[in-house]
């Protein structure tokens, strides 16, 4: 490379070049040490203490042998993967057929999307807030359309068996037109010329979406699946509103269960352990998308 | 041949029904398409009813309903809107100000510079994007405190600051840059950081784009941290602020809690509907890589 060669920088110390480069990275990587790799590393080390009963107890598995026996843990944990099996795959499926229609030639294209991406751009408190309405036991809209069919309604959000089945039917709601916007810019990716030549070989619409559209969507599938399952776990905003957890922990989910030893409890060592759990579980996802997922899907 | 052509002129009786059933097919797509359209928007809609018309209509539709501000008046009334909102803009354009910032100069080094242990410094910056703050609220909490930084704008600021996935986006597009542009700059002796305001910067207008609309979607957006870290009303930002002004103990009624929630989402809403197409399109540069 004779252009390299020109490069004065090239001609300045090796040593100078690698001291700016860090002096270039170390604002973002002090703010990224002190708040996520730190707080990391003394989350897992203050889980093994105790702050129960004021005395400090010495280094000990207390925490994570409560965390075994503790039911509502367990609950929590079993409604946490519930949740995320059944929001994941319906929003996922909800997405890619948004993304189709608003990349297909149907009129008014425009007006769907933003339809489907409005609850995107809104705040989960303040939609939490108009489905709490939608909800609510005797005024609530859902028990007024199903008064219309005779039926008496439901308790959505007093029940335990409806409670997480409610915030799911939100969560799918809110997270669909997200993922869509994945889904459209893969779809948009891929060449015209493939549905050309599957056009001249007579292939069927169906056959064409099986054959071409789907394997080619496929990376941008898997993406959407980690971050839609990361969304799973970090996003409780609308627990405070809709449900607190309950009832009795029917609707609790893991982070939120964190909040409330935290916060609610001040349980922090508890909060700690809890927090670990859930840091195992995001580096099994990370493992996941960097690892086995990766290196198997390769169209590109 | 000559059969061939004939078919070609009449179509074999199979053919009709088939593109009948394509049709019916597409018919049936299309309702479902704006079907499901009607459900995503209705909530907005409805919040929309229920704030402009008397109390009475909020479960009743009556074309005929009188339109009123009366509900907007009483939100305004009840909660401190003006200082959540001005909040929540301080908050958001602090936080996005020091990300360009910050991820600009990380990005330009990952992208730019050979150093030793870039590797590894490039993943343990990609560990944000798993490891989210909202996951550590627990020992967040505590470094603010020690800090002193609870209920400042600050304090609702820091986490966010360094955004591996600003860094992440950035240094994808510094690479595109073509090289000899950087050379042109430094012969002419435009200085590091010279450089990266004149070449790089340009040329990745619409990345920052792309980055400052998710970025601030999200911090308007975001709770969970805004409501560990403040108390008051001197950094508390509208989603704190909705959440207890819409908490059945406040004793709001329906009408009033939706003209709150269009209160808040008022300004995003109206920046979303200016210029949603650059709104999808960022959204989606922003997730290919």
């Amino acid at each position: 490379m004779t252009s390299a060669a020109l490069k004065p920088g090239l001609f300045r110390p090796n040593l100078v070049r690698q001291a700016q480069a860090w002096l270039l990275l170390l604002p973002a990587l002090i703010f990224l040490l002190a708040f996520t790799h730190l707080p990391t590393v003394s989350t897992v080390w203050n889980s093994f203490f105790s702050t129960s009963a004021g005395t400090p107890v010495d280094f000990s598995t207390e925490n994570y042998q409560f965390l075994l026996e503790d039911e509502v843990f367990c609950q929590v944990l079993d409604n946490s993967f519930w949740y995320a099996v059944v929001t994941v795959p319906a929003s996922m499926a909800l997405a890619l057929a948004m993304a189709l229609w608003v990349n297909s030639k149907l009129s008014g294209k425009a007006a769907l999307r933003l339809a489907y991406f409005t609850p995107t751009i809104l705040p989960m408190i303040s939609v939490a807030n108009i489905w709490l309405f939608f909800y609510s036991p005797e005024i609530g809209l859902f028990n007024q359309i199903l008064e219309w069919f005779g039926s008496d309604g439901y308790n959505w959000l007093g029940d335990p068996d409806l409670s997480l089945p409610s915030l799911m039917v939100m969560t799918i709601w809110k997270e669909a037109g997200f993922f869509m916007i994945f889904y459209l810019a893969a779809l948009q990716a891929i060449s015209p010329e493939l549905y050309q030549a599957a056009e001249i070989e007579g292939a069927s619409r169906f056959r064409m979406l099986r054959r071409i559209t789907l394997p080619l969507l496929m990376p941008t599938t898997l993406f959407v699946l980690v971050n839609a399952i990361l969304n799973a776990f970090k996003l409780v905003d609308h627990l405070f509103i809709l449900t607190k957890g309950g009832p009795n922990n029917a609707s609790n989910l893991l982070l939120y269960y964190i909040y409330e030893n935290a916060f609610s409890f001040f349980d922090t060592a508890y909060a700690a352990a809890l927090t670990v759990v859930l840091l195992m579980i995001l580096v099994v996802l990370a493992l996941l998308q960097f690892g086995v997922l990766e290196r198997r899907v390769h169209y590109r | 041949m000559n059969k061939s052509m004939d078919t070609s002129l009449n179509p074999i009786p199979g053919e009709g029904i088939k593109a009948g059933l394509i049709r019916l097919a597409e018919w049936l797509s299309a309702i479902m398409a704006w079907l499901l359209a009607l459900i995503w928007i209705f909530p907005l809609l409805y919040a929309f009813w229920a704030a402009f018309h008397p109390g009475e209509f909020a479960t009743r539709f009556d074309l005929n309903a009188p339109l009123t501000l009366e509900h907007f008046y009483s939100a305004w009334q009840q909660a401190p809107f003006m200082a959540y909102m001005f909040n929540t803009m301080v908050i958001t354009g602090l936080i996005l100000i020091c990300q360009l910032a910050l991820c600009t100069l990380a990005g330009y080094a990952l992208a730019r510079i050979e150093f030793r242990g870039r590797a590894i410094v490039f993943a343990l910056i990609l560990m944000q994007l798993m490891v989210v703050p909202e996951i550590l609220i627990v020992e967040n909490y505590q470094t603010l405190a020690s800090l002193n930084a609870i209920d400042t704008y600050i304090g609702v600021g820091l986490p966010y600051l360094a955004s591996a996935f600003g860094i992440f986006l950035l240094r994808q597009t510094f690479k595109t840059v073509p090289q000899e542009l950087e050379d042109a700059a430094r012969i002419e002796g435009c200085s590091e950081l010279q450089i990266i305001r004149k070449v790089y910067v340009p040329l990745a207008k619409p990345t920052y784009l792309a980055f400052a609309l998710v970025s601030v979607s999200y911090h308007w957006n975001n709770f969970l941290w805004p409501l560990v870290v403040t108390n008051t009303e001197n950094s508390r930002p509208l989603t704190v602020g909705m959440a207890i002004f819409g908490a059945p103990e406040s004793g709001v009624d329906w009408p009033v809690i939706c003209a709150g929630t269009l209160i808040s989402v008022g300004p995003l809403l109206v920046l979303f509907l200016l210029f949603q197409k650059q709104f999808v399109q960022s959204f989606m540069r922003a997730g290919i890589k």
